[in-house]
């Protein structure tokens, strides 16, 4: 098989990456504060998801299973009696699609687990996690299962957050109210600062900015995130010189 | 409404099939990245794709709102250079938003 001689090669670059209880136990502890912050957010799913009819337990079911919070609120948006099948799942992948590049970022270490341990813990990547994850692993960390344990902490929080939502979905009418609306907004405002690498990521960080406020305004959906993040990535492409 | 604890099948049947999809998104990059070899240059561009993705998540979110949500994002930037402290950071963040939205 191929990749298990790319994972000797991967070895022989890089120290080992290990997987063990205390990573799990670091990256739940770490993630939680910001798995709290996007509770905020799954509090509106819940409310949204309710009014749009579906009981507390399929919305629990959703965020057990789903675990993408932007793909969830947008397919909700699409619901609707009988069920949009089609469109639901495929405006699901599309809205996922982002997480193929997440992915594929995670390859330097994941590709030094078991398929079992690096295909396990890619279920609980959602776009916070995987920043902290990122940021943790890149500054020389060797925790293998940080994913997984700050993945834990989001999963925990989401489910039990979509739960209060959807409880409270007939009392909550305006999440603005609370400032809900805020909290992902500031999650991702702290997750930018920790990844900021120096001035060298400018270049990058501006051309994502500016195709993303582009294709906002002409693209449906959330392509706009998939098109900023290859247009950044592209511009580094460009300008490397070895 | 439908009863709190209701699991219609063909509910339970689309969120199944979302599962996988979004399962399938979540593994694929890494799939394909264990199969094929990525030059050096590559591989520099996959390092800043983070900070581009979460950029690409927050500026048309911040190009939508209004100076209450600006300055509240700046409180948050400031607190967490400071501090590095997420959760203070959140709770400032929040703070400013719902004085800020009191008085305006």
């Amino acid at each position: 098989m191929s990749d298990s001689t790319q994972q000797e090669s991967g070895d022989g670059a890089e120290p080992a990456v290990e997987f063990s209880l205390s990573g799990v136990r670091n990256g739940f502890t770490e993630g939680t504060p910001i798995a709290l912050g996007v509770a905020g957010y799954g509090v509106v799913f819940g409310v949204l998801a309710r009014q749009a009819g579906l009981s507390v337990a399929e919305a629990a079911l959703m965020s057990a299973t789903v675990l993408a919070g932007a793909a969830q609120v947008i397919t909700i948006e699409l619901w609707d009696t009988p069920v949009p099948v089609l469109a639901v799942i495929g405006t699901t992948f599309i809205v996922n699609l982002r997480y193929a590049l997440m992915g594929a970022a995670l390859r330097p270490w994941f590709s030094q687990l078991s398929p079992a341990k690096a295909y396990g813990s890619v279920f609980f990547t959602a776009d916070e996690n995987w920043a902290l994850t990122m940021g943790k692993l890149r500054s020389g960390s060797r925790q293998g299962a940080y994913l997984l344990g700050s993945g834990l902490a989001m999963w925990v929080f989401w489910v039990l957050s979509t739960v209060v939502g959807a409880v409270a979905g007939s009392v909550v009418s305006d999440p603005a109210t609370y400032g809900l609306d805020f909290v992902l907004t500031a999650v991702f405002v702290a997750i930018s600062v920790g990844l900021w690498d120096g001035k060298s990521d400018l270049g990058p960080w501006v051309t994502a900015f500016a195709v993303a406020a582009l294709g906002a305004e002409l693209l449906p959906g959330r392509w706009h995130i998939l098109l900023g993040g290859l247009a950044g990535c592209l511009v580094e492409v460009v300008r490397f010189d070895s | 409404m439908t009863a709190s604890l209701q699991l219609s099948p063909t509910v339970v049947a689309v969120i199944v099939g979302m599962s996988v999809a979004t399962y399938v998104t979540k593994a694929g990059g890494l799939w394909v990245l264990n199969r094929v070899t990525v030059s050096d240059r590559v591989e520099a561009g996959l390092d800043v794709l983070p900070g581009a993705i979460i950029v690409s998540i927050l500026g048309p979110e911040l190009l939508d709102a209004g100076p209450v949500e600006w300055g509240a994002s700046a409180v948050v930037l400031v607190v967490m250079v400071r501090t590095e402290n997420v959760l203070l950071a959140l709770l400032s963040g929040l703070a400013v938003v719902l004085s800020l939205r009191a008085v305006v």
